[in-house]
């Protein structure tokens, strides 16, 4: 199952040859293992993508390749074969050799891969010389020039000098982009390189590698946790679960018939191809219908289906009162916050408009969701209706009241009535209070109570976000990624609040995961009457959580209606954008 | 830059009067009579202790004192002291002394300090890095002047390598072994710092990369990895450069070095409110040069929080 056939053939030897390879960790308790017994081939020129949740051993078969395994990793076993060079027998110095000039390397978050302290220039020079492609101050650096230019850094000249904190992060992977090729590798491994980027940033980032790959033949070992990403970029499809490669085989072939139980879980949570499924079922074209795909999610027992949790919500908030009647629970107008930043020139402050004339309104139990890309000022907006920035000009308006010259208690009161969600578990955690106390807070600081109500609401909470009781004394370090946002979520539901704020919530976790949470923030709805304000980049999510959708693009919103106008007659180009940009978007499943 | 660097003067000022205001008034609530002191054992005449009392200002209130010697310092005239001694010239032959020995001390912290403890941060848990972190507690729980008198111990008198005293002149050589005990306490700082600064950039994103990239170790660990390793370290030397001085007391007491610490120890002891309230200056305006100096540097060794304007 595990093997990858040549479909060209015998004639071309693979570049890339791995059996059986095994990555352990060792810790005090003896080797953890990480891998265990991974086989893959890779022709010259194609591209190969990784598939897997974190913790997959995805990224360690990647780095295990150019022995860049962190301190205590270890490869315990098998083979590497490339170019016809055994690695796994390489020298530390022998690698040096490989790394950089034979193998380019593209890390996954561009924000924390260069150094801060040097210039962009001075790094991709370093790499140029280490490399030996380039000698001499002045070919250095016109070659320099040339690899950022080519990587998609027009004015690429000028810029050589500054700092990576003077550029956005999709220049700055352009950057790692640029590094990774200069030297002409014929392979190049591409570690997660856009999931920390918006989504129209990632596709054209996307685009131009796969053209530059193409036009120098280097051959791409692609690694992503998202399906219909790997499925539209490479044509071979590996994935892991737990260390082990589960499935491998042409991407389209995988996509319409996942054998693997794993595999059909994740083809049926990933939100890019569920919101797609349901797009096609919508807009009734029949030619792009995904019936193979429909049966997938039956099969296991686990698994989370989203269109199913879709249409389960969409049916229990049409049984109370239709859409239109209910009241406005959330009523915002030409909200406006501008920043004053400090120029770079002479002493001049310049002004950012965050939010430009901001307006909408948020019906009683049902959700609406804020998209746009980073910078696009929905983080403002959010921050506002829950009152930690105050507005420059305009109203916020909570179940009909004016919330901007609230003070004191009338604030404490209404943060009481509206509770936030923040994007990353992991940092809105107090890592040194366990899970009791942390949900416990919100009812200590608003005096709901006694010690044991307390608890016995916390038990509730536990149970109502689905976890075992037993987390009550267990700190946050010891749980996962989802387990904590859970815990996130009961601590915003604790004081029982009407309107949850839901910034990026879902954003930093895995697609299983992912679908669970909004599964249950659609149950929650459902049975506490909630009302959300959904901020989010990936539209994909949108579309099986929100009733409504608000696109924002530079502070104003652009595009404003119902989820499913959004999402099959978009009015504006920015819109198209970033509906097309949903990775996956793209592949044509004929079946 | 310049701008930059005229504001951090400017702010320097209100701390010099804050500085030189409290000291002076702890000077003048020690009991005891400086003049009488002076006198020891001795009954000295009343028409005398009066002439004095007036020349030194004794006869006023305290606020009045303070504006007078206040006054002066911005004429230059740091007042006399008991000895007749202009305050200047006391300044000017004993801190030349004391900086050298505490810019020699500095020295060997540093580059000693950084290069232990990036070895040690390189070789995290290996034997080096065990006996680097022992012998920086040994050093870390010892008071320095045993430190001070072992030093003179060993290598003064057992091994003949320096003189137990310094001579005249403070002569470089004879500050090697003060310098090197000086040193001592803040070394132990500065690697355990460098260490574990070391320890934490080594896993960081960009140093995988730029193995990545086809880099050698030798060129990472200067580039990469020490530079980065730096910031921290830098920042602590500063604040660090307070302790030198303070420890530059003790140990210029046992090693007899003509310096600041000497004289200002004296000063106090006699009472003596201007010697030792110039001293005091002094140290606090080389004290925050020496800070304007390093948040310049941590500008160079960090684009991100490079001045503008």
């Amino acid at each position: 199952m595990t093997d990858v056939t040549n479909q060209n053939g015998a004639a071309q030897k693979p570049l890339l040859e791995i059996k059986d390879l095994q990555v352990g960790f060792k810790t005090t308790e003896g080797v953890v293992p990480a891998v265990r017994g991974v086989d893959l081939t890779l022709m010259p020129g194609q591209t190969l993508a990784i598939v897997g949740e974190s913790g997959s051993g995805k990224s360690t078969t990647a780095h295990a390749i150019i022995n860049l395994l962190p301190g205590p990793g270890r490869i315990t076993g098998g083979s590497i074969m490339f170019d016809g060079q055994e690695l796994t027998s390489f020298s530390q110095k022998k690698m040096e050799e490989v790394r950089g000039r034979q193998i380019g390397f593209v890390p996954q978050d561009p924000m924390s891969n260069l150094n801060p302290v040097w210039s962009i220039g001075f790094q991709v020079e370093e790499t140029i010389r280490a490399n030996g492609i380039a000698t001499g101050r002045k070919a250095v650096r016109e070659h320099a020039i040339q690899v950022l230019k080519e990587a998609g850094l027009a004015d690429a000249d000028k810029r050589l000098k500054q700092f990576p904190h003077q550029f956005s992060g999709g220049m700055r992977q352009r950057v790692l982009i640029g590094i990774g090729l200069s030297s002409r590798p014929k392979l190049l491994i591409a570690d997660e390189p856009t999931s920390a980027l918006d989504v129209t940033v990632q596709r054209k980032i996307l685009d131009h590698l796969e053209t530059l790959t193409r036009d120098i033949g280097t051959a791409v070992l692609f690694i992503t946790h998202d399906l219909g990403l790997a499925a539209e970029r490479a044509e071979q499809l590996v994935v892991m679960y737990k260390g082990r490669i589960v499935e491998a085989g042409p991407s389209k072939e995988i996509l319409q018939n996942p054998v693997h139980p794993y595999t059909q879980r994740l083809v049926a949570a990933a939100p890019s191809l569920a919101s797609r499924r349901i797009q096609s079922g919508t807009a009734a074209t029949p030619t792009h219908a995904l019936s193979d795909l429909d049966y997938a999610p039956t099969t296991v027992t686990e698994s989370v289906d989203l269109i199913a949790a879709a249409e389960e919500r969409l049916e229990q908030t049409s049984q109370g009162p239709s859409l239109e009647k209910r009241p406005d629970a959330i009523v915002v107008k030409d909200l406006t916050k501008v920043y004053n930043i400090r120029g770079q020139g002479k002493g001049k402050a310049s002004e950012l408009v965050a939010s430009d004339n901001v307006s909408f309104s948020v019906a009683k139990g049902t959700t609406t969701a804020l998209v746009g890309e980073s910078g696009s000022g929905k983080s403002t907006v959010a921050k506002m209706i829950l009152r930690l920035e105050d507005p420059t000009s305009g109203s916020i308006m909570i179940d009909g009241v004016d919330v901007a010259p609230l003070k004191g208690r009338p604030l404490l009161d209404l943060r009481r009535r509206m509770q936030p969600v923040f994007q990353d578990p992991y940092g809105s955690l107090d890592p040194l209070r366990n899970i009791g106390n942390t949900i416990g807070e919100p009812l200590q600081v608003h005096k709901v109570g006694d010690r044991t109500s307390r608890r016995e609401r916390v038990l509730e909470l536990l149970d109502q976000v689905a976890l075992p009781e037993n987390l009550i004394t267990r700190y946050p370090n010891e749980l996962s990624g989802g387990q904590r946002q859970r815990v996130a979520i009961a601590r915003a539901l604790a004081l029982k609040p009407d309107i949850v704020v839901l910034d990026e919530a879902v954003s930093a976790l895995d697609v299983l995961v992912q679908a669970q949470i909004l599964k249950l923030l659609a149950d929650l709805q459902a049975e506490l009457e909630l009302t959300y304000l959904f901020i989010t980049h990936d539209l994909a999510v949108v579309r099986v959580i929100a009733d409504n959708v608000c696109v924002m693009q530079r502070g104003r919103i652009v595009e404003a209606a119902s989820t499913d106008q959004v999402f099959d007659s978009p009015q504006e180009q920015y819109t198209k954008e970033l509906l097309n940009a949903i990775p996956g978007a793209g592949i044509t499943l004929g079946v | 830059m310049a701008g930059y660097i005229f504001r951090r003067l400017l702010q320097a000022l209100p701390v010099l009067v804050g500085t030189t205001f409290l000291i002076y008034f702890m000077v003048f609530a020690m009991p005891g009579d400086p003049l009488l002191a002076l006198f020891g054992d001795k009954t000295p005449n009343p028409a005398v202790l009066e002439r004095l009392r007036e020349q030194y200002h004794l006869d006023q209130p305290f606020i009045v004192q303070y504006f007078l010697y206040l006054g002066g310092i911005f004429r230059g005239d740091f007042g006399t002291s008991f000895s007749g001694e202009p305050v200047t010239e006391i300044l000017a032959r004993t801190f030349p002394v004391t900086i050298r020995l505490a810019l020699m001390a500095l020295f060997i912290e540093f580059v000693l300090g950084v290069l232990i403890g990036l070895i040690s941060g390189l070789r995290k848990g290996k034997l080096f890095d065990a006996s680097a972190l022992v012998i920086s507690l040994i050093l870390i729980s010892l008071p320095i002047f045993v430190i001070a008198f072992v030093a003179q111990f060993i290598f003064g008198i057992q091994l003949g390598w320096a003189r137990t005293t310094v001579s005249a002149g403070a002569p470089i050589q004879d500050l090697i072994l003060p310098a090197f005990v000086l040193a001592s306490i803040t070394f132990a700082q500065i690697v355990r710092l460098t260490r574990s600064s070391v320890i934490e950039t080594q896993s960081l994103d960009f140093v995988r990369t730029a193995y990545g990239k086809g880099l050698s170790r030798r060129r990472i660990i200067p580039v990469h990895i020490l530079r980065n390793s730096l910031i921290p370290v830098v920042t602590y030397a500063a604040t660090d450069f307070g302790v030198l001085l303070v420890g530059a007391t003790v140990t210029e007491g046992i090693f007899n070095v003509p310096g600041v610490g000497r004289t200002l120890y004296q000063a106090i002891i006699r009472g003596e409110g201007p010697t030792v309230v110039s001293f005091v200056t002094v140290m606090v305006l080389i004290y925050l040069v020496v800070n304007l100096v390093v948040d310049l540097l941590y500008g160079l060794l960090d684009p991100r929080i490079r001045y503008v304007k």
